[in-house]
Parts: C-alpha cells; structure tokens; sequence
C-alpha cells in the first residue's frame, strides 16, 4: 500500500461539516499521513476533542475518539492516558476551546507534562456559533455584532504561554504547508511529553481575509532550542505567523507509578480497633 | 440492653488548636478500646486556626448510630467563640459543665441550659508539669470519670502521639495522670458503661468507608479537586490506591476532574471522583457528558451546608435536588445514598458496580455528619476477593457488524463498549446525540431512540431489595434518606420501647424511582411522616412526584448545621398521629 491509500486507512466514513476552503480538512490529511508515517495501529490510537468545527475530527477518524464537552478535551485525554498509558492520545480542538474556555486545562496540561499531543487548528474566531471573536481575535476586529467596537484586548498568545507554562514541545503549523505540518505532527508524536501544535487553520468563511495567509506565513526564522529564554525571546519577537518547531525540551514526561504492593484487606485491617 | 439504656454523650470545645478534636479522637479510641461502640462528630469553624472546634462523642456499650437529643456533659477549654456552636450542644438542668477555671466568663447562651458548672484550673495544673497540656489534662479527667482504663488511655496517647518524640508523649501522660487524679465530687448521671464487648469492631469514618467501598467496587482511578468536607476521603485514597495498582491525580478544578474521570472511564479502568456541592455544580456539565456518551463513573458527593459557599464545615442533605436534577436535558442517572457508617462501604461498592453495569453516572450523596465522623462500629462482614468484582462492564472484544455499534439498541439498552486497544471495535464516544455507531445525528428517530435506550436500561434493570431498608410494619410509617435514616431508627425504637411501633421506610437509591417498590410498602400505611435535614423539603417534592403517598403526611424537614436528633422525630410523629407517644 502506497502511503497516501494508507493515510486513507485512518479516515472513517463520516463525512465533515467543515465549508469549502477550511483549514481543516488539511490538518485531518495531515494528521493521517503522520500516522501512516508513524505506522500507528488505529485500535492503539485515540483522538479526542472538545466543542467547536474543529473539535468534529475525531468522528472523521477510523480510530478510537471521543468528542466531548467544550473546553474539556485535555482533562478527557490525560485520564484516558493515565488509565492506558500504551495508548497514542491525540487532543485537538480550536483556538476558543482551548484557549477561551478550556484555558485553565491548557496551563496546567503544559506544566503537567503528560506525554500527550494537542493540536489546535487557530482561525482566530469562533466558527460554531456564527464568528464571534475568540481570544486569538486582534483587538480591532469589528465584524462580530458581538464584539461591535473589537474586543480591545490583546490576543492570547499561544506558544508564549504554554512556553510560560511549561511545555516542553512547542510547535506553529500552518494548514497552507501540509507537508511542514505533517512532519510537526510527527515529531509531536514522538516526542516523550505534552507536545503543544498551534496550527494556523483559516476560516474561509467569517474571516475571508485568512485566505491570504497562504502569502503571509513564513517559516520560522529559527532551529528549535531547548533555551526557555531564548524560546522566549524569539517569540516576542516574532509576528505570530510562522510555522516550524520553536522549542523542545527532554523535561520527563510525568507518569504515575503503581505497583501492586498490597491489598484491599490489609487497609481494612487499619479499622481494627 | 438496648441502646437506650445507658449511653453518654460528651463534648470536647475549645478554640481552633487547643486540642479538643485530638481529645476527642483519643477518647473515643480508648472507649473502643475497652470493648464500647461509639461515635465523634466535629463542628469546627471555617478558620484554619484560633476558630471554634467540638468534637461530639455519643459512647455506649451497644452500637450507637446517631446523636443523642441531649449532652451530658461538656469540656470547654476556652469559651471563645462558643456562642457558634452552643445551639449544636443541647444542654439542659442534668448536664455538666467542666470549664477552666482561667475562663470563668461562661457565656449566657451555654449557662441558660441550668446545666450544673464546676470550675477546674486546667491551665494552672498544665503549668506545673513540664511541656504540659491542657487538652491531656481534660482527657485523663473524662476518662477517670467514665471509669475508662488508665492502661488502656496510657496505650492510646502512647500510639498517638508516636510521632511526637517521648518528651511529648511523656509531658501528655504526666498531663493525663494529673486529670484523672483530680478529687472531684461529681459524677456522671449514668456512669460507668457497663457491658464492653470483646466482638471484632472498627474505628472508622464516612469517609474512609465511601473510600474503601469504592476500591471494593473496583476504582482504580480517581481524580479529585480538594474541598471540604470531602478532602479527606481524597487524602485517604491516595496513599493507598497507588499500593494496590490504580493512581490519583489531583486535578487543576472540578470540571478536570470529572472529564478526567470519563477519559480514564473511556478507557477501562473503573473511576470515581469525590467532591462537595460547589464541586457536584461545577462537574454538572460533565455528568450529563457521562450520561449522553454513557460512561461509567461514581461522583461521591459530601454534602456541606448550601448554597453556594454555604457552611463547608457543617452538615445538610440539601444537594439531593442537584443529584437528581442537575443535568439539562433527559438524564437519567444514579443517585445513591449511605445510610450509616457501614452502609457508606456497602452502598459506595454497588454504586461503583451499577455504575459499571448500566454504564452511566452514579452519584452517591453522602455528607459532612457521616464523612467527618468516626464511628466504631461491628466489623463489617469481609468483601471476597475485591478484585474480581471489577469486570461488570459489558465489553464486546470483537465487532459483530461494521461499523462498530457502541451504542446498540437491545432488550437490556446496555450495549457493548469496547475499550480502546481492541481491534475492529474503533468507535467515537460523543455528547451530541448520536446513532447506534456513535455518528452525530440530529435526525428525531434518533434522538428518540437514545433517549428511550438511555431510559429503559436504568428502568428495565432489577435493583433488587438493596433499594431500601424497610423495617417494622403498621399503619404509621417514618419515610427517609441518607444520614437521617439514623435518628430515624433510633427514633422507632424508642417509640416501639413505649408501645407505639411504626414502620421505617429508608430509601437507598434515589434515582431510577422505585415507584412500584415503595407503592407496595405503603399499600397499608395511612400516615406518613417524612424526614430529611433540607430547608425546602426537597425529599417530600421528590417524593411527591414519583410515589403515590398516603393521604396523611407529614414532613419533618430541618435544615443543617443542627443535627436531627430521635427526640425532634418522636415529637414530629406525635403531632402527626395526633396521640401522646
């Protein structure tokens, strides 16, 4: 089997909601072509998501998923994770789901350093709901009755923070370079600990304007380092619209360690009066 | 002998670090000791340190289940704060008071009982013995006057206090003796309690019994938020699950929790979480995600006063709306409840299987009285082997029809879930309405489908008798939940002991209604007192929209922090039945 007819093998029936145009439907390719590569057992992989167009994918998978409630898709992932440590778990969602809502598991996900892979497709909206603005939303974005005068607050920046916080693989995709992101999606994978993908993934519908982004989007001007300040340094200075790895490090991935060393019976015996 | 005929009950205050919770805990260890049964309550403020704490024994030679109307006696360290809990220790013309003489201002809401006062220098004795204390003082004057065996109290500081170093062990026994050598020219109204059993008992707390249920049941993972008074259930767990092959995250919140809870459930493992009210509100949402996707999982909730932040210290059963209810949308679920210390591993464990069984959520609604108490107990009968309990999930390891369907529709409505790693059974576990392969679907037909499977598989399973503890028969029928069941029982028994027998009807599982179970219990029931420590009588609503009740009822409904006493439940029957019991 050539590899793109095994990429297809990943890919369920299901055919998705996305509109014409959406960055989507490259990150779901991408995502199966890094799996082909990897050559994951489906039955040993599972996918799971919150709320929002992008957090459909995992129905769009021929693996084990879970689609969720908003927000949630890293709490549902590190259990499954913590409970079948053998198993590849993959979070993706959106940029409100997982920056908006789901803020607080994203933080405490990256400090926590599980060895789990977050994918999360940016169009800097909220497509859901008919395009409001979301936390990676500029401030002067005025086309959302919701948000008449913008939202006046600065965007969250996603690889600062999970930098700031923690994480231990940061990367930037771009769904315009399918192949770049397939082979981010790969290391991610691999890599031994909270893998954190921030993929630019136009909304061709209530931001038309990302259509130009195929223009705007460069790589980043960088080879990964393992140097949280120079990561640092390099993400302020950076405009927010290039892909590549920024920043990797080898912090150990947390697990939980239980042997059976006793037995249900011997804490009852610490009732005995 | 009964247990009416002789039991104690004591209290132990003083402000927050003075001891009285540890004398308390010592007591009642050194009563078990000596062949009594017996139960400690706290109320303690909400301050970490320098707030008010009680600990409030009831101790008899016979089990004992819940408080007494009244106090015999109560050890105050300091009078700080007392008006806090005063209304928690009923006091009246035959108790004791015990005060320090250092604090004589004994507040007027404590000496309006007409409860007799002896002032004793507790502080004064403390200072003359090297690293004195207080607190030891007091507890070798309450063990002397309960005619509690030196040896035994010596053993029980001694173990104690082990951590401490012999200097502390040696100043608290110093302490101890100077108590139970103090000259008193009182006594207790009933005084030594006769009749110690050498029968196999345990010392344990709500709490540590939900917890031991639960790993009985076969949890294995837990992820949890600290809150009071849940916390400790969490604190007893963790140590202790790692040793047996299972692990415990403490979560960022509760909405991590208890989607941690269903991704680790998703993947096999059996799981629970523990919280209180705020924590239930918060995992609300991911409940109805369990519910929808059908995800086994136990939520043990130790309801605290509410609403809101509420009273996190204290006791009430006010969460039953949330337990039954909390869910937007058709959700139906567990929900549970112990109804003593015991009951809270027996009720706990099957929780945990029913959970697994029916593939859903079970809440059990526990609460401070019976999480923070420590009981002793008879020892419950032994589990056999825990672990092979823990396979009840139905899990279909290989796929009949393709693609997979998770969520088939059968006779029983529980269909097979097979667990990630299983080939050709791949499926997406989904929130959103769904067809029987999981594939999202708003189409009517399936959303009617789901709704009915979701139903019918809680409504077409046979729970059994466990669903409630029926005892005694008649045309008077006490009707109750949870904790109270305790007050309840020994509220009939004392109404049997003056001729006046009633029926106690204490239900176990809330939800699914066991309406024709209980319909046939009242069948020959005219008059029906309810009884539950709500504000807004939610048992009584629950009850009236799912059972056909007796034309005469009455609702005893208290609100916490005020414990519901066999007293306030004889008087409430005695207005219902119109006759002096």
């Amino acid at each position: 089997m050539n590899d793109l007819a095994k990429a297809k093998t990943y890919k369920s029936e299901v055919k998705p909601i996305w509109c014409p145009g959406c960055g989507d439907f490259a990150v779901l390719s991408a995502l199966t072509k890094a799996f082909a590569y990897l050559d994951l057992d489906k039955k040993d992989l599972a996918v799971i998501s919150g709320i929002g167009c992008s957090s459909r994918l995992p129905a769009y998978l021929s693996s084990y998923g879970f689609h969720g409630i908003h927000g949630r898709a890293l709490p549902v992932a590190a259990g499954l994770k913590l409970a079948r440590p053998e198993l590849t778990v993959i979070a993706s969602g959106g940029d409100g789901d997982g920056f908006s809502i789901g803020g607080n598991h994203f933080l405490h996900a990256c400090r926590r350093n599980l060895d789990l892979t977050y994918i999360v497709m940016d169009n800097e909206v909220y497509g859901m709901t008919k395009g409001q603005a979301s936390p990676t939303t500029k401030p002067d974005w005025v086309d959302s009755p919701l948000t008449p005068h913008g939202t006046g607050v600065r965007p969250f920046q996603p690889a600062a923070i999970a930098l700031a916080a923690g994480a231990s693989f940061i990367a930037r995709g771009f769904s315009g370079d399918p192949n770049g992101m397939t082979k981010l999606i790969i290391d991610a994978i691999q890599h031994p600990g909270f893998a954190f993908i921030q993929v630019l993934s136009p909304c061709p519908t209530y931001r038309p304007e990302q259509k130009l982004w195929k223009n705007q989007v460069s790589s980043f001007p960088h080879a990964p380092t393992d140097n949280p300040l120079e990561a640092a340094t390099r993400l302020y200075a950076d405009d927010g619209m290039s892909s590549g790895l920024i920043f990797q490090s080898q912090y150990p991935a947390w697990q939980q360690t239980s042997a059976v060393t006793a037995s249900i019976h011997q804490f009852e015996e610490e009732f005995i009066v | 002998m009964s247990i009416l005929s002789c039991t104690q009950s004591l209290a132990v205050t003083g402000s927050g670090g003075s001891g009285a919770i540890t004398v308390g805990n010592m007591l009642l260890q050194i009563a078990a000791s000596s062949g009594l049964y017996g139960i400690m309550r706290r109320s303690v403020g909400p301050q970490i340190r320098g707030g008010e704490s009680a600990a409030l024994l009831r101790l008899s030679a016979q089990p004992v289940s819940g408080p007494d109307d009244r106090f015999d006696l109560l050890l105050a360290f300091d009078w700080l704060n007392a008006d806090r809990f005063a209304l928690e220790i009923p006091l009246d013309s035959a108790s004791l008071i015990i005060s320090d003489s250092a604090h004589s201002e004994i507040p007027d809401v404590i000496l309006q009982s007409g409860a007799r006062v002896i002032q004793i220098p507790l502080q004064q004795m403390a200072a003359d013995i090297s690293g004195g204390r207080v607190n030891m003082i007091g507890l070798g004057l309450l063990c002397a006057l309960l005619e509690l065996p030196s040896e035994l109290s010596r053993t029980v500081i001694r173990s104690t206090l082990a951590s401490k170093g012999e200097a502390a062990i040696e100043a608290a026994l110093q302490s101890f003796d100077a108590g139970a050598r103090y000259e008193t020219s009182f006594q207790l109204p009933c005084p030594a309690l006769q009749g110690g059993t050498t029968a196999a008992r345990w010392n344990i707390s709500g709490n540590e019994a939900c917890a031991l249920g639960a790993l009985q049941g076969g949890v294995r993972f837990v992820a949890a938020y600290p809150i009071t008074p849940a916390t400790d259930l969490l604190e007893w767990l963790a140590p202790r699950i790692e040793k047996i092959g299972g692990s415990l995250l403490q979560a960022e919140d509760e909405l991590a929790s208890i989607n941690m809870v269903i991704g680790a459930s998703f993947g096999g493992v059996c799981s629970m979480t523990a919280t209180s009210g705020p924590g239930l509100s918060l995992m609300a949402e991911g409940i109805g995600l369990a519910i929808a996707s059908e995800i086994p999982l136990v939520v043990v909730n130790v309801t605290r006063g509410g609403p809101s932040t509420g009273i996190p210290t204290k006791s009430e059963q006010s969460d039953l709306n949330i337990a039954l209810y909390g869910q937007h949308g058709d959700a139906p679920h567990l929900v549970l409840a112990p109804q003593n210390i015991s009951d809270c591993i027996q009720t706990t464990r099957w929780a945990v299987q029913l959970a697994e069984i029916l593939q859903t959520p079970a809440i059990v609604l526990s609460d401070q009285f019976l999480g923070q108490s420590r009981f002793v107990i008879p020892a419950p009968e032994p589990v056999v082997d825990s672990d092979s309990i823990a396979r009840l999930r139905q899990i279909q390891h290989s796929a009949s029809a393709t693609p997979y369907q998770r969520y088939l529709i059968n006779d029983s409505a529980i269909s097979p879930m097979a667990l990630p790693g299983t080939a050709g059974c791949s499926y997406t576990a989904d929130g959103l309405e769904h067809t029987c392969t999981g594939k999202p679907s708003s189409i009517a037909t399936d959303h009617h489908d789901q709704l009915d499977k979701r139903q019918h598989k809680l409504t077409r399973y046979a729970f059994g008798t466990q669903w409630a503890e029926v005892q005694g028969s008649g045309p008077i029928a006490i009707l109750c939940w949870g904790s109270s069941s305790m007050a309840v029982l020994e509220a009939a028994e004392r109404l049997q002991q003056s001729g006046q027998p009633v029926k106690v009807i204490a239900i176990r599982l809330l939800a699914p209604a066991q309406t024709a179970a209980l319909e046939r219990e009242l069948q020959d029931v005219s008059q029906l007192l309810v009884v539950e420590q709500s504000h807004s009588q939610q048992f009584y609503r629950y009850l009236r929209a799912h059972y056909a009740l007796p034309a005469q009822v009455q609702v005893y409904a208290k609100p916490g922090p005020l414990a519901i006493t066999p007293g306030q439940i004889c008087q409430a029957l005695q207005a219902l039945s119109g006759e002096s019991i």
